[in-house]
């Protein structure tokens, strides 16, 4: 058999240097980390739609690249999608399907369903066997009710009356798991899902900064931004410099750094330059530039 | 894509670790799951159902990786709604096994399945099919599948005999299945059963406070 040169992709995404890594991890040269968001992200349903809710921290390593990104994503009118997991790919992951979304409506002449993002979002991700590092929280309202969903990574779908996803999951699932019911009302709802992503923020070190909410409800969707801001800064009570004179000093010299320069356009006529005495131009380090 | 062949293994992130069964009789078949879907050591949904419709009369029970298994089974159920609108009637239930165990051959090196295909038709009445891991398939009057099977591989095997009924074999699953989700760590939750008939299917939910006391049932 002849083998056949490797070539270069011309479009996609290029794995190339993830089996390079692989490659130097299993010789022990590895030490390479995808660049993921620790987040909480959250939704459930009640009486009359479904409530979305995420915390606004994004991070790389162990910096805080973001204090007030924004993780609900817009899919349709009446969908939206929360991000958890390598940040550039749920942005673009959901940018896509909310794309796909909108042809398929105009080429349906239908509202769109939740369950066909769903189905379009796990068939990319399981064609990408969980390269594309999206775990996703999706709901919405649509022709058959309240519909909400978890996606993870590698395309397996769950369907859940109560969902969190993230590094913050298990500390806002507690909270789920104690306080929700069928059939909530509004505020307990908001309430629940705030607590929820309240709980992810203080308890998860992944996730941090303000609480975004998102109602969707039979016809109307409801993006509350910084619904709650639990991490503002506070006003410092007092001036923390130093006083003049604190530090003392020995020596005392002052230099000048000033150049003065005079710039004329090229072309324009420069104005004739009074004449100078060469002594005086010299000593004081000025230049007369001529243009003309 | 630069082509470096570096015998990369992709592991599944979410896990079915389950418990399932199938069983044939009379009237038709008997399919159970537990409803345990974990991520290492958390549990992603505790209510899952993993008993999946794929056409009229047939389901399947998946086992292994949650997005391995939901991918097949979205095809096999897409190729039974072509055959039956292209043929005008519902398809064999070995049809779906055969079309499962294709699919699972073929791609063994990238799939971690292990399914159980059951249903009942026309021409054959109940039948169950176990298509393991490496893509084989395999007709037995009663198959059980995922980690928490190894355990009940002699109770099964002592206590199931031919000639049952409805209500004898529902009964031997229920039991079963809580035998394999108390020694099974990623077994667990609920039981979810169905009875697939010339009639219908009739759905059975057993809550996870309601298990079988096995201990002094069985002598």
């Amino acid at each position: 058999m002849t083998s056949v040169a490797p070539q270069k992709s011309k479009s996609g995404f290029d794995f190339s240097n993830y089996s390079r890594n692989h490659f130097l991890d299993g010789k022990g040269l590895g030490g390479f980390t995808a660049t993921s968001t620790g987040t909480t992200i959250v939704g459930l349903i009640y009486k009359d739609g479904i409530v979305l809710g995420a915390d606004t921290r994004a991070t790389e390593g162990p910096i805080v690249a973001d204090k007030n990104c924004e993780k609900i994503h817009y899919i349709s009118d009446n969908i939206r999608c929360c991000g958890a997991g390598t940040a550039a790919d749920t942005e673009f992951v959901t940018a896509l399907i909310s794309s796909n979304m909108q042809l398929h409506a105009l080429h349906t002449g239908r509202k769109p369903r939740v369950v066909t993002a769903m189905t379009m979002l796990k068939q990319r991700l399981f064609q990408y066997q969980g390269h594309i590092g999206a775990a996703l929280v999706l709901g919405g309202y649509d022709a058959t009710g309240p519909q909400l969903f978890t996606v993870a990574p590698h395309g397996s779908t769950d369907k859940l009356p109560y969902v969190t996803m993230g590094s913050g999951s298990l500390a806002a699932m507690a909270v789920f798991e104690s306080g929700w019911h069928k059939d909530m009302e509004q505020k307990e709802a908001v309430d629940l899902v705030v607590a929820a992503i309240s709980s992810g923020i203080f308890n998860d070190l992944g996730s941090g900064s303000n609480v975004d909410v998102c109602i969707i409800k039979k016809d109307s969707t409801e993006m509350l931004r910084n619904y709650v801001m639990p991490n503002e800064r506070a006003k410092k009570e007092q001036k923390y410099g130093f006083a003049k004179g604190t530090t003392r000093f020995t020596k005392e010299h002052i230099y000048s750094m000033i150049q003065k320069e005079d710039v004329f356009e090229v072309g324009s006529t420069a104005p004739t330059p009074a004449p100078l005495p060469a002594a005086a131009a010299g000593a004081g380090g000025e230049e007369t530039m001529d243009t003309s | 894509m630069e082509a470096l062949d570096m015998n990369r293994l992709k592991k599944g992130e979410v896990d079915l670790g389950t418990s399932i069964m199938a069983v044939a009789y009379d009237k038709g078949v008997i399919i159970g799951a537990d409803s345990r879907t974990t991520m290492g050591s958390y549990i992603a949904n505790r209510v899952t159902d993993k008993l999946t419709h794929l056409s009229d009369r047939i389901y399947c029970c998946r086992s292994g990786s949650a997005a391995d298994t939901q991918a097949l089974a979205d095809i096999v159920t897409y190729y039974l709604s072509l055959y039956s609108v292209n043929m005008d009637q519902q398809p064999d239930v070995k049809t779906a096994a055969n079309l499962f165990q294709d699919l699972v051959y073929q791609n063994k090196d990238r799939l971690s399945a292990g399914i159980i295909v059951a249903g009942w038709d026309k021409k054959n009445g109940g039948k169950v099919f176990n298509i393991p891991l490496g893509g084989g398939i395999f007709e037995q009057p009663w198959a059980i599948g995922g980690s928490g099977s190894t355990y009940i591989y002699g109770y099964c095997d002592a206590t199931w005999k031919e000639g049952w009924g409805k209500e004898q074999t529902l009964e031997f699953v229920k039991n079963a299945l809580s035998l394999a989700m108390r020694r099974d760590g990623s077994s667990g939750g609920t039981i979810r059963m169905a009875d697939i008939t010339e009639d219908g299917i009739e759905r059975h939910f057993i809550p996870g406070d309601q298990l079988p006391e096995l201990a002094g049932k069985i002598v």
